[in-house]
């Protein structure tokens, strides 16, 4: 049973990791693309201001891959093993849920479980963390940035399972309903404090000392020596698109997975009606049917 | 309090005992997460390649979209 349970995970994974993995491809890439020639465009200015100014330009590195690969091959690769990934996952989590969360329908419990996924791997981290474009991004505070957002992630994960152990205590004194109520607010403000306390990126030493105090390392506008502008700051509708298509993208993700795996889990754990036995011949099966 | 109790339709019957499953089920979230990381994570915050930066590279648009922290 959980062998089957797993397998039907990952697949489900999978083939959620290639819908978003096509979103992506339309509606990412643009924006993505449009990002990364902010920077060069950024870069070449910041050169030209140094060079002007006397001070030693940085030759930029050799590409590894080129846009191509890292936009076709590259994204589709990464989505679909990290839809993999939260299909297997996702279906420990479901497997564990089985029976403990109270009377749900297999496939209730499915879509239940894929929004607590989305929600807590994506969704609530993004709140604190949103994700950012390429030229957003300080390569200083890489380690710093990589922890917080994994703090993030798991913070947000264990105070949604505690809130689902609270719902389950509580429900034989308040009744389902105030019960979800009591746990629901409870994950909010327990979230809440670990956002307050997580620093806001821009906010991180490295950066408070070379760009003074900003909320996040969106670039600003780039300055010659007078403060004339001479390179504007991150574009604002790029940014935004982004955020959204990024969001979108893992709406579809976890939307797949739950609506794949529901009608899997369904017939699998469903009590078969008793079959006829072999004393009643009957018509074979067509190829395919359960 | 009734000393009789009302039998209670489970719609979801099955409570899997966790440890019959195991093998399987550790087995996914060991391979879940090292998938996780090596798409999400290395070559960024931590490496378990040293400097080589080829998986980060190769999944860096998913890395950005997908909205692990980058550079």
């Amino acid at each position: 049973m959980e062998r089957k349970l797993v397998l039907r995970g990952m697949l489900a994974g999978a083939i959620a990791g290639v819908a978003a993995f096509v979103f992506a491809r339309i509606f990412a890439e643009p924006q993505i693309q449009a990002a990364i020639d902010y920077e060069n465009g950024r870069d070449a200015a910041q050169q030209a201001l140094d060079k002007a100014s006397g001070l030693p330009t940085v030759i930029p590195g050799m590409e590894i891959f080129s846009r191509a690969v890292q936009a076709d091959v590259g994204i589709g690769t990464g989505i679909v093993v990290v839809g993999i990934a939260m299909g297997l996952l996702y279906s420990v989590a479901y497997a564990f849920c089985l029976g403990r969360v109270g009377r749900l329908r297999p496939r209730t419990l499915a879509m239940l479980t894929a929004l607590g996924g989305f929600l807590g791997t994506y969704l609530v981290p993004f709140i604190k963390y949103p994700a950012n474009p390429p030229a957003i991004g300080h390569p200083d505070t890489i380690g710093q940035r990589g922890n917080l957002y994994l703090a993030m992630v798991a913070c947000s994960l264990l105070l949604l399972v505690g809130a689902t152990v609270l719902g389950r205590r509580l429900q034989p004194r308040l009744g389902t309903w105030n019960a979800t109520l009591v746990a629901g607010t409870s994950y909010v403000v327990g979230i809440g404090v670990v956002m307050t306390l997580l620093p806001q990126l821009g906010e991180l030493p490295a950066n408070v000392s070379t760009y003074g105090h900003h909320a996040t390392e969106t670039p600003l506008p780039l300055t010659d020596a007078k403060g004339t502008i001479v390179y504007p700051g991150f574009p604002a509708d790029i940014l935004f698109s982004f955020r959204l298509y990024s969001a979108a993208a893992q709406l579809i993700l976890w939307t797949t997975l739950g609506l794949i795996y529901a009608p899997m889990a369904e017939r699998l754990l469903t009590p078969q009606p008793p079959r006829a036995t072999a004393a009643t011949p009957r018509e074979p099966n067509p190829v395919g049917a359960p | 309090m009734s000393s009789w109790s009302v039998p209670v339709r489970v719609a979801t019957p099955i409570v899997m005992p966790v440890s019959r499953g195991v093998a399987w089920l550790s087995g996914a979230v060991v391979v879940g997460l090292a998938l996780y990381y090596f798409t999400g994570v290395d070559q960024g915050a931590y490496s378990v390649f040293g400097a080589d930066a080829h998986v980060h590279e190769f999944v860096h648009d998913a890395r950005h979209f997908l909205g692990f922290p980058c550079h």
